[in-house]
């Protein structure tokens, strides 16, 4: 789960991490009054307008914007507010904005790198720093790899102060700094607090980038990347108020909400699978005999009738469906129960395109059974082969 | 005469009492698994009831998983621990003296998984999953929640990342004739216990299988790293299959590993890196089979 960045920071803050001051908005008018108590606040007439999306790359789309005085920063959120922002992480179509950060200017000397992920050759959380902050640091990695400092933690042990120690003096955090030691130490300081934040927030990705050293030495978290581990979702009922709708695919939290995991895609044929892997699969297979996949829809092993039939209804509610391929391989998830859900959905949607099923598996004649004395114009299909090519031919 | 589980294996359920743990432990009886306990907290003393191929089995449950060993002998545990609590539960069944432990529970915080891998370090134990359908050794053991019937004994390891896709390739053997040494799900979590490395060198030493079939899926490189391996060690031939050619990168997959990011984890690399292995992967899922029959 992503959330943005202003709330992203409001969590680092609870941990001690030094961050600007600033206020969210979601009208220009929000906007200028935050500009009003901030500039209040901190003397200063430097404000930065930020656009709120779940994307990295803002900057560069042009969501991030420094100005003098309130009335320019209400002006420049009204012009930012409603703009499709395009970065390299939304896609061409590029992410409405809806939501703003106002935020006080800082005199920025330097800009780091942290951050925190789980590393899964090692099995351990990594702590990743680097003196080129403020850039893609994918790039760093592939570029100059040299530049990246990392340090794994014994979950046991925690981050141990040592490891913070060797990547401020390994970054040389101190080097131009009017207090080089103060400078150290807050530096270590963050990095502590943000390992603990890692752990107890059941983070995936945390990342400050970038992480700045002010003119008078100080350290403050400019950005926040937080994105949360959703199998933890559990043990985090706060998480509910965190997660913006708006930045979710519609279809996607609908399927979540019944315990389904569905995925849009751009192709015409509706999949519906049992299990990540064959659901996965059967995209390549349609795709092998020259077909498109329009979903990856995996309804899991122990689906009941309910969600299967909520299942179908989805892919039998979207426009660009223009076939159906069901692909069953029955373990615990028994034949008849798919062949039920499907008849349900179709009673109540009515079936306009063609439909191919493959079923395999536990209780395989039960659910042939149904659907055959159910009258619905359905291909049978004995292999998965057979199926994408049947569905293939049928939708084009 | 295969891997890590066969006839003697002394099974504990852990979470034997719960609606999916029940009946996946009744099935399990049923296909002739030893199911010598069961545990779960404050209901110790039970009785849990099932049929097994011989007759009736009467499975007594235990409070703790180190009463269930020291009074049955169990020596594997299986788990249906809901997930919250089930990294404790691996902890559980690891501090017990398990030697295998089998966690088919899907959705373990990544957290807790990286605490289990640390407490593995120090332990002989070995984990298999979470988020698996276990781990069967045909005609002789089954933990986990397979269909028994699809499977044959024979010559041939399999090892995968996604269940129904083992089932589908299992299928496709039993179909051809080829029967299976032992299955093993590793489960496609990100974090998680053995990986393909640890199968392939088991299933290398085994004397009783002659080749292998390995399915993989997108994200992380535990599929380039077991291709490294077989182009040095393997000794015994390897088909493979690697799902998600079609994913779109930055979306999860169903399994919380099944993920492309930052440009890494493609079905391509993954693809390449076997081949370059010498490792025969099918061109599609319906021929994983055939694939691995044309290698013998």
């Amino acid at each position: 789960m992503k959330i943005h960045e202003y709330q992203g920071k409001q969590i680092l803050a609870k941990y001690g991490i030094p961050i600007p001051k600033g206020v969210a908005a979601f009208s220009a008018d929000e906007a200028e009054a935050a500009a009003k108590e901030l500039i209040a606040a901190t003397g200063s007439e430097v404000c930065v307008v930020k656009a709120q999306i779940h994307a990295g790359g803002r900057g560069k789309g042009g969501g991030v914007k420094v100005v003098k005085g309130a009335a320019a920063v209400k002006e420049t959120a009204a012009k930012m507010l409603g703009m499709q922002l395009v970065t390299h992480q939304t896609g061409p179509e590029g992410q409405k904005v809806r939501r703003l950060y106002v935020e006080q200017g800082l005199d920025i000397k330097r800009e780091l790198y942290v951050g925190m992920v789980v590393d899964r050759e090692r099995r351990r959380v990594a702590l990743m720093a680097s003196t080129e902050g403020g850039v893609e640091i994918e790039e760093v990695a592939e570029k100059q790899p040299e530049k990246i400092l990392t340090e794994h933690i014994d979950p046991l042990l925690g981050l141990a102060p040592f490891q913070a120690r060797k990547l401020a003096y390994g970054l040389q955090v101190g080097k131009g700094s009017p207090d080089p030691k103060g400078t150290v130490a807050q530096f270590v300081k963050t990095v502590m607090a943000l390992g603990k934040a890692f752990e107890k927030e059941d983070c995936s990705l945390c990342e400050i980038n970038p992480l700045v050293i002010t003119g008078d030495g100080r350290v403050v978290a400019l950005d926040a990347k937080v994105n949360f581990d959703d199998n933890a979702e559990g043990r985090h009922p706060e998480w509910a108020e965190l997660m913006d709708r708006d930045e979710e695919d519609p279809v996607e939290l609908e399927a979540k909400a019944v315990g389904l995991s569905y995925v849009s895609l751009d192709g015409n044929i509706g999949c519906l699978v049992n299990g990540a892997g064959l659901a996965m699969s059967t995209m390549d297979i349609i795709k092998h005999y020259g077909g498109e996949p329009a979903n990856f829809l995996d309804v899991g092993g122990g689906a009941n009738k309910d969600q299967v039939t909520k299942a179908f209804k989805m892919i039998l509610s979207s426009d660009k469906v223009k076939g159906i391929f069901v692909n069953i391989f029955g373990g615990i998830m028994k034949c008849d129960v798919i062949a039920e859900g499907i008849v349900a959905a179709t009673k109540e949607l009515g079936l306009t395109v063609p439909l191919v099923v493959r079923l395999e598996g536990t209780n395989v004649e039960k659910g042939k059974q149904i659907l055959e004395s159910s009258g619905l114009a359905i291909q049978p299909a004995t292999t998965m082969a057979d199926g994408a090519k049947a569905i293939v031919a049928a939708v084009s | 005469m295969s891997v890590l589980v066969g006839k003697d294996t002394r099974v504990v359920f852990q979470g034997i009492t719960g609606s999916a743990g029940s009946f996946h432990a009744a099935q399990c009886i049923a296909y002739g698994t030893q199911v010598v306990a069961g545990c779960t907290p404050n209901r110790g003393g039970e009785v849990f009831e099932a049929t097994g191929p011989q007759g009736p089995v009467k499975v007594p449950v235990f409070d703790t998983v180190s009463e269930a060993v020291t009074q049955t002998g169990a020596n594997t545990s299986c788990i249906f621990v809901p997930p919250l609590g089930a990294a404790d539960a691996i902890l559980e069944a690891i501090d017990a003296g398990c030697e295998l432990v089998v966690a088919i529970t899907e959705g373990i915080p990544v957290m807790d998984m990286i605490k289990v891998r640390r407490a593995l370090e120090t332990s002989r134990a070995k984990l298999i999953g979470p988020n698996c359908p276990g781990i069967i050794t045909p005609g002789a053991c089954k933990i986990g929640i397979m269909p028994g019937h699809i499977h044959m004994p024979g010559r041939i390891g399999v090892v995968s990342k996604s269940g129904t896709l083992t089932y589908e390739a299992v299928g496709q053997l039993t179909a051809l004739g080829l029967g299976q040494s032992t299955c093993i799900g590793i489960g496609g979590d990100p974090v998680a216990g053995l990986d393909f490395i640890d199968c392939l060198k088991l299933f290398n030493d085994d004397p009783d299988t002659d080749a292998v079939i390995m399915m993989g899926e997108i994200g992380g490189n535990a599929e380039e790293s077991a291709a490294a391996w077989i182009k040095k060690h393997m000794k015994k031939p390897v088909a493979g299959f690697i799902a998600g050619v079609t994913a779109p990168p930055g979306k999860r997959m169903g399994h919380a590993g099944a993920i492309i990011s930052g440009g890494k984890g493609t079905a391509k690399e993954k693809i390449a890196a076997l081949q370059e292995a010498g490792v025969k992967v099918a061109p599609t899922p319906a021929e994983m089979g055939a694939t691995l029959k044309s290698l013998l």
